[in-house]
C-alpha cells in the first residue's frame, strides 16, 4: 500500500531539490508582487478619479447652494434665478417614469423567472431586454420623440417620463428575474403543496421573499434615470418656468446641460450646484438601497 | 328480520369498511422522469388513520411516490405517471383533477423546514385562506387549533406576530406541520421531516406523528429505520423503483419475507 502510494506520488509530482524549490518560490513571489501592485494601482486610479469628481463638484457646487436655488425658478442670466422648476420637474418625471416602468418590468421579470424558463420566447425576451438595457439613451429619446412628441403636437413632461420609463423597464426586468431566481424551489413547492395556485405563490410568497431585492432594484433604476439627459432633450425639452407635466418641462440634467455650456457665470455656477444636487440625491438612494440589502 | 338479507348486509358493510380502511389506494403506478422509469408498477394501500413508513436506499423512488400522491410532479415538464391512485375511490391522476383542491386534502411536509417570509400567524393562515373564507375570530381559533395540534402553541402564543424565521429549526418544522394540518387535509405526506433536525426536535416530531394519526392518514419517507420502527404501523420497502415488500412494521423489522428487505434492514447495503 505504502509502496504503491510512493510510486503514484513520485510519478505525479517529481521530487524537487532545495535549489529548484527556492527558485520556484522566488518566481511565485515576484509574480505575486507584480499582480498586487497592478491591482492596487488600478484601484487607486479609479478611486482618485471618483474622488476628483466629487471634490470638484463640492468645490464648485457648494458655494452656489443657497435656499433660493430651491425656491426660485430658472431665470435669465444675471437675475438671480434658481433651480426650483428643474428640481420639481426632475422629481416628477423620474417618479412617473419609475412608476410606469416598474410594473411592466416586474411583470416581464416574473414571466422570465417563473414561466419562460429556457423556452425560445423566454430567451428572445431576455435577449431583447438585455439589448434595451445597454441601448444608448439618446436613441430612446428619439424613439419617444417620434411616437409621442411629433405626432401629438409638442414636448411634454409626460413624454419625458415615458422615455425614462423605457429605460427603467429593462433594469427592473433584470433585478426581478435575478431576485426571483434566487428563491429556493423548496419555498415555492411548500406553497403549492398547500394548494396555492401558481400566481398566489408568486405574489404572496416569492415577491415577499424577494421584497428587499426588488425594492433595491427599483431604487437603483430610479437613481439611474434621475441623471439621464439625452432621453429628455427630445421629449420634455426644458422650460424656464413651471407649467406642469402636460407641457415642456424643465429637469435638472437638461438644465445642467444648457447652463454649463452657456457664457454666463451665474448659469455655470447654477449648473455646478444642480450637478451636486443630483449626485447627492443618487448617492443617498444608493446608500438607502445598500442599507436595505444589509438589513437581511 | 329476513334472515337471507343479513349476510349480504354484513358483506356490504365489510366491503365498505375495507374501502374505508384504505384511504389511499395505489394501483399499478408507473412513474417516469423523461424516459427514466423511476417507479415500476407500484400497488400499495395507505390504511386510514395509520402511519405508513416508506424505507429504502436513496433513489429508490420513495420520495417520488409521495410527490405523485399530491401531484407535485405536475410542476415539472417531462414527468409522467401511469396507473391509478385512488383517494376515496377517485383516481387523482385523471387529467381533469383539480390539483389545488387535491393538495388541500393531501398535505405535504418537506425535508427542510420552509417557513414563508411572514409572521407565525400568517404562515398558518396563508393555507387556510386559500380554501376557506373565515371570519377573523374563526381564523384565530383555527390558527390556535393547528398550532396546538402541532405542539407549538405554548411556545409561540405570545409572539404570533413575529417572523416565522425567528423560530428554531425544530419549531419551524412543527410550524410547517401546523400549516399543513390547518388546511384540515385527510392525508399528510412527510418527506424525511426530521433529517435536518437535532435528536430532541426529532423526538418531538415523532411524538406528534403518533398523536396526529388519530385524525389523519400519514405517509412518512425516512432514511432512519429506527424512526420507521417507532412511528409506522405499516412499512413499505422500496428498491430501485420497485415495492419489494410491505407489511406491519413489527413483521418487516423482525421477520421480513424478502431477502432484499432482510439485507437492507440489517445494513448490508443502502
Amino acid at each position: 500500500m505504502t509502496a504503491a502510494a510512493d510510486i503514484v506520488d513520485s510519478t505525479i509530482t517529481p521530487r524537487r531539490d532545495g535549489a529548484t524549490a527556492a527558485r520556484l518560490g522566488r518566481r511565485r513571489h515576484s509574480r505575486n508582487v507584480l499582480a498586487v501592485t497592478l491591482a492596487t494601482g488600478a484601484t487607486i486610479f479609479a478611486l482618485a478619479a471618483l474622488g476628483w469628481i466629487l471634490l470638484t463638484l463640492l468645490w464648485l457646487g457648494l458655494h452656489g447652494l443657497k435656499l433660493s436655488v430651491f425656491t426660485t425658478v430658472t431665470k435669465a442670466p444675471g437675475s438671480h434665478g434658481g433651480l426650483a422648476n428643474a428640481i420639481i420637474g426632475s422629481l416628477l418625471q423620474t417618479a412617473l417614469g419609475t412608476a410606469v416602468g416598474t410594473p411592466i418590468g416586474m411583470m416581464v421579470g416574473t414571466y422570465l423567472a417563473e414561466y419562460a424558463g429556457r423556452s425560445a420566447l423566454g430567451n428572445a425576451v431576455r435577449f431583447v431586454s438585455d439589448i434595451l438595457l445597454s441601448a444608448p439613451s439618446i436613441l430612446i429619446g428619439l424613439f419617444i420623440y417620434s411616437v409621442l412628441v411629433s405626432p401629438f403636437g409638442g414636448f411634454s413632461g409626460y413624454a419625458g417620463a415615458m422615455a425614462l420609463a423605457v429605460i427603467v423597464i429593462p433594469i427592473v426586468v433584470r433585478t426581478t428575474e435575478d431576485m426571483l431566481t434566487l428563491i429556493p424551489v423548496s419555498l415555492r413547492e411548500a406553497s403549492i403543496a398547500l394548494g396555492a395556485p401558481r400566481w398566489k405563490t408568486i405574489v404572496f410568497v416569492c415577491y415577499r421573499a424577494a421584497q428587499d431585492g426588488l425594492i433595491t432594484g427599483i431604487l437603483l433604476a430610479f437613481a439611474r434615470v434621475a441623471g439621464e439627459t439625452a432621453p429628455l432633450l427630445f421629449t420634455s425639452l426644458g422650460n424656464s418656468g413651471y407649467s406642469g407635466l402636460g407641457s415642456a418641462m424643465a429637469s435638472l440634467p437638461v438644465t445642467i446641460y444648457q447652463y454649463a455650456s452657456s457664457a454666463f457665470d451665474d448659469w455655470v455656477s447654477l449648473a455646478w450646484t444642480g450637478a451636486l444636487l443630483i449626485t447627492l440625491g443618487v448617492l443617498a438612494i444608493n446608500i438607502i438601497a445598500r442599507l436595505i440589502v444589509r438589513r437581511r | 328480520m329476513d334472515q337471507s338479507t343479513q349476510p349480504s348486509i354484513l358483506r356490504e358493510r365489510a366491503q365498505a369498511e375495507a374501502a374505508e380502511a384504505a384511504r389511499v389506494s395505489i394501483r399499478n403506478l408507473d412513474f417516469f422522469y423523461g424516459t427514466n422509469k423511476a417507479l415500476k408498477s407500484i400497488s400499495l394501500d395507505l390504511p386510514d388513520r395509520k402511519v405508513t413508513g416508506m424505507i429504502g436506499p436513496s433513489g429508490c423512488g420513495k420520495s417520488t411516490l409521495l410527490r405523485v400522491l399530491n401531484r407535485m410532479y405536475d410542476l415539472y415538464p417531462n414527468q409522467y405517471a401511469g396507473g391509478e391512485v385512488l383517494i376515496d375511490g377517485v383516481n387523482i391522476l385523471e387529467p381533469g383533477t383539480d390539483v389545488n383542491a387535491l393538495r388541500s386534502r393531501v398535505g405535504m411536509v418537506f425535508q427542510k423546514p420552509t417557513p414563508f417570509p411572514m409572521s407565525i400567524y400568517e404562515n398558518i393562515a396563508f393555507g387556510v385562506k386559500l380554501h376557506e373564507k373565515l371570519p377573523r375570530a374563526e381564523m384565530d381559533a383555527r390558527v390556535e387549533w393547528a398550532l396546538s395540534r402541532a405542539a407549538l402553541w405554548g411556545e409561540v402564543r405570545d409572539r404570533l406576530r413575529s417572523p416565522a424565521a425567528s423560530l428554531s429549526g425544530g419549531q419551524q418544522q412543527r410550524l410547517c406541520i401546523a400549516r399543513t394540518i390547518a388546511v384540515r387535509p385527510e392525508v399528510i405526506l412527510l418527506d424525511e421531516p426530521t433529517s435536518a433536525l437535532d435528536p430532541i426536535s426529532t423526538l418531538k416530531i415523532e411524538e406528534l406523528i403518533d398523536e396526529l394519526k388519530r385524525d389523519f392518514t400519514i405517509a412518512i419517507v425516512t432514511h432512519n429505520m429506527q424512526q420507521a420502527a417507532r412511528c409506522a404501523d405499516q412499512v413499505a420497502f422500496f428498491y430501485l423503483g420497485e415495492l419489494i415488500e410491505v407489511g406491519p412494521a413489527g413483521q418487516i423489522f423482525t421477520a421480513p419475507k424478502q431477502k432484499k428487505t432482510q439485507e437492507y434492514i440489517t445494513g448490508r447495503f443502502g
